[in-house]
């Protein structure tokens, strides 16, 4: 059937980095939206900056199995750089975005080392109290932070000197997609990378990942870093965008919405963070605005409905209906029957 | 010449039970060599200080004449020392093409390159399609590890350990649990692994044992309690008496 094994392989592994239409076709449509619903900029805004979010949690979550309840701590800690550095002088929004993501990185770093010992429930705890900690830190340090009244005065320059925030937010959406894309296209290099790779089979059997000469704690310790970057990065935007900061970004609450996010959207899954935002976002929209008091209610039992049934399934049965993709795979003459494990 | 594996008085307490109890053990270069042993003899004991799973008590471990008792066990897999476990400890997930991938990369010493695709280093694709060949995965590449057939799964559960390229490989029952239609093959890949690879063998089932080894340790109690050529260990009427569960009036 297969003339050469070897170039079977070589198809099957250069398959691995290339862009699928799918994928091309919804980076398209995000940037249509720059220019067809400027009334949506704000809570597009808000998406990707959440999406990002999400995407920074399921660097560890979905791709190293390290779960986390505290993730807040490093959107927060990079919201606060971010606001202080606006506040105090540092006006432009690329260098303070930059200093915001080394912050974050730095606690992470730091932090990584109590998150990598223990069971699951013992990382949900370390990161949950990281994250309180965190919380208490800024409201007594209202000196600082201006505690729980935010804080305010934050003054933004222009974007690499040329674009100016306007009060739409179509420039603050145009900077919050943008860095949102430059990270994913990281992000998918990374997760396909034999780095990427490895952190799948820790995830998956850490004691074989050890046995197959993997630095386990290293390579967990590096993504760890990595996550809160790009968590702080997220934080960072919504500081910038805003222009405001308040103990909020710290708040369990944010660490809870980013992981049901990351549900919502699919865990190991690179896209599952920003589908999972945009329908997190609309659904908070469209709930909100009908039924403004209950809408964690609503919210709360598709999620219930969501995880007892499966995303996975209730994927497979949609990709069912669409009949290209399966034809797709017939014609890859490959030898398989089987879908090998999605990972982009 | 300097032992592939060696150990020295090797001893492994948990509280009062005696789990190694000074082994001094020796394995050949390039030898066949098989440990066997009751249940609850300590083999799986022994294997963990060997591969730094476990820390001895008391006692050194050797590879190639190099000290490598307290050597965290990553370590030890980058100077050679690989196993595979008595049950599967694979990556359900992913496919065999990654799980190979993965370890060749890993000792290309490209597993923390964060930048390139796998197998765009050169080199990394013809070795992935030896080992893949030598162990019969040609046709399952591109399955999901979860959806293999038991025996292949065996196969590779080995052939990981083997794309570390070990000097000394440990192998844990290899053939348990295998249906009899898939043993013929498994058996004939482990006995056609390249001499320059020392094997140990752990194994329960005797017919695999004297078909493959060429010397046979026997451990009770977590002590050496014979060790010799294959002919002599199954006719010692001591080994046959605690281990082959025959009687001795025979």
């Amino acid at each position: 059937m297969q003339s050469n094994p070897a170039d079977l392989v070589r198809t099957i592994l250069s398959r691995k980095g290339r862009w699928g239409i799918a994928e091309i076709a919804f980076w398209l449509m995000a940037a249509a939206t720059l220019f067809f619903v400027p009334e949506r900029h704000l809570i597009l805004n808000e998406i990707a900056i959440v999406g990002l979010f999400a995407l920074s949690l399921d660097l560890i979550l979905g791709y190293a199995g390290i779960v986390s309840l505290g993730h807040a701590a490093f959107f927060g800690l990079g919201a606060y750089v971010a606001g202080l550095l606006a506040k105090y002088g540092l006006e432009d929004p690329l260098a303070g975005l930059g200093v915001a993501a080394l912050g974050a990185a730095f606690l992470g770093f730091s932090t990584s080392f109590l998150v990598l010992r223990g069971s699951d429930l013992t990382k949900l705890m370390v990161t949950l109290g990281v994250a309180l900690i965190l919380g208490e830190i800024a409201n007594q340090a209202s000196w600082l932070t201006g505690g729980a009244d935010g804080l305010q005065g934050i003054v933004m320059g222009p974007i690499l000197g040329l674009f100016e925030f306007d009060i739409f937010g179509t420039t603050a959406y145009a900077y919050s997609l943008t860095v949102t894309f430059v990270l994913f296209v990281l992000a998918r290099r990374i997760v396909v990378s034999p780095f990427g790779l490895s952190l799948r089979s820790i995830r998956d059997n850490p004691l074989r990942a050890r046995a197959v000469g993997i630095p386990v704690n290293h390579r967990l310790v590096s993504i760890y870093t990595l996550s809160a970057a790009y968590a702080g990065a997220a934080g960072a935007l919504l500081a910038q965008t805003t222009q405001f900061v308040s103990l909020d970004v710290l708040a369990f609450h944010r660490s809870a919405d980013v992981l049901l996010v990351l549900v919502i959207g699919g865990v190991g899954y690179l896209y599952g963070g920003l589908i999972g935002a945009v329908v997190f976002k609309v659904l908070q929209d469209i709930i909100s605005s009908w039924t403004p008091q209950y809408w964690q209610f609503w919210i709360g039992l598709i999620l219930v409905l969501l995880v007892l049934a499966g995303r996975e399934r209730l994927t497979e049965k949609v990709r069912a209906l669409w009949p290209r993709s399966k034809s797709r795979l017939m014609d890859s003459s490959q030898p398989l029957q089987t879908k090998p494990a999605r990972e982009i | 010449m300097a032992a592939a594996l060696e150990t020295k008085g090797l001893t492994k307490r948990f509280g009062g039970l005696v789990a190694t109890d000074n082994v001094s053990f020796r394995l050949e270069q390039g030898a066949r060599h098989a440990l066997i042993g009751p249940n609850g003899a300590g083999k799986t004991t022994f294997i963990n200080l060997l591969t730094g799973v476990l820390t001895p008590t008391s006692g050194q471990v050797f590879l190639e004449g190099k000290e490598i008792t307290r050597l965290r066990p990553e370590l030890r897999v980058q100077r050679g020392l690989t196993r595979t476990f008595q049950i599967n400890q694979l990556f359900p997930a992913m496919t065999p093409l990654e799980t190979i991938g993965l370890a060749v990369s890993e000792r290309m010493g490209s597993g923390s390159d964060w930048w390139r695709v796998i197998g765009s280093r050169r080199g990394i694709i013809d070795e992935i399609v030896e080992i893949a060949q030598r162990f019969r995965l040609t046709d399952v590449l591109d399955e999901r590890t979860s959806n293999l057939a038991y025996g292949k799964q065996r196969l590779l559960e080995i052939a990981v350990a083997f794309a570390c390229r070990p000097r000394v490989l440990l192998l844990d029952e290899p053939a348990a649990g295998v249906p009899e239609a898939e043993r013929h093959e498994l058996l004939a890949t482990v006995a056609a692994l390249p001499r320059d690879v020392s094997v140990l063998l752990i194994e329960h089932d005797m017919d695999l044992v004297f078909s493959f080894a060429d010397r046979i340790s026997v451990l009770v109690n977590g002590a050496l309690f014979a060790e010799g050529p294959v002919g002599e260990i199954s006719s010692d009427p001591k080994v046959r008496a605690v281990y082959l569960g025959e009687s001795v009036d025979e």
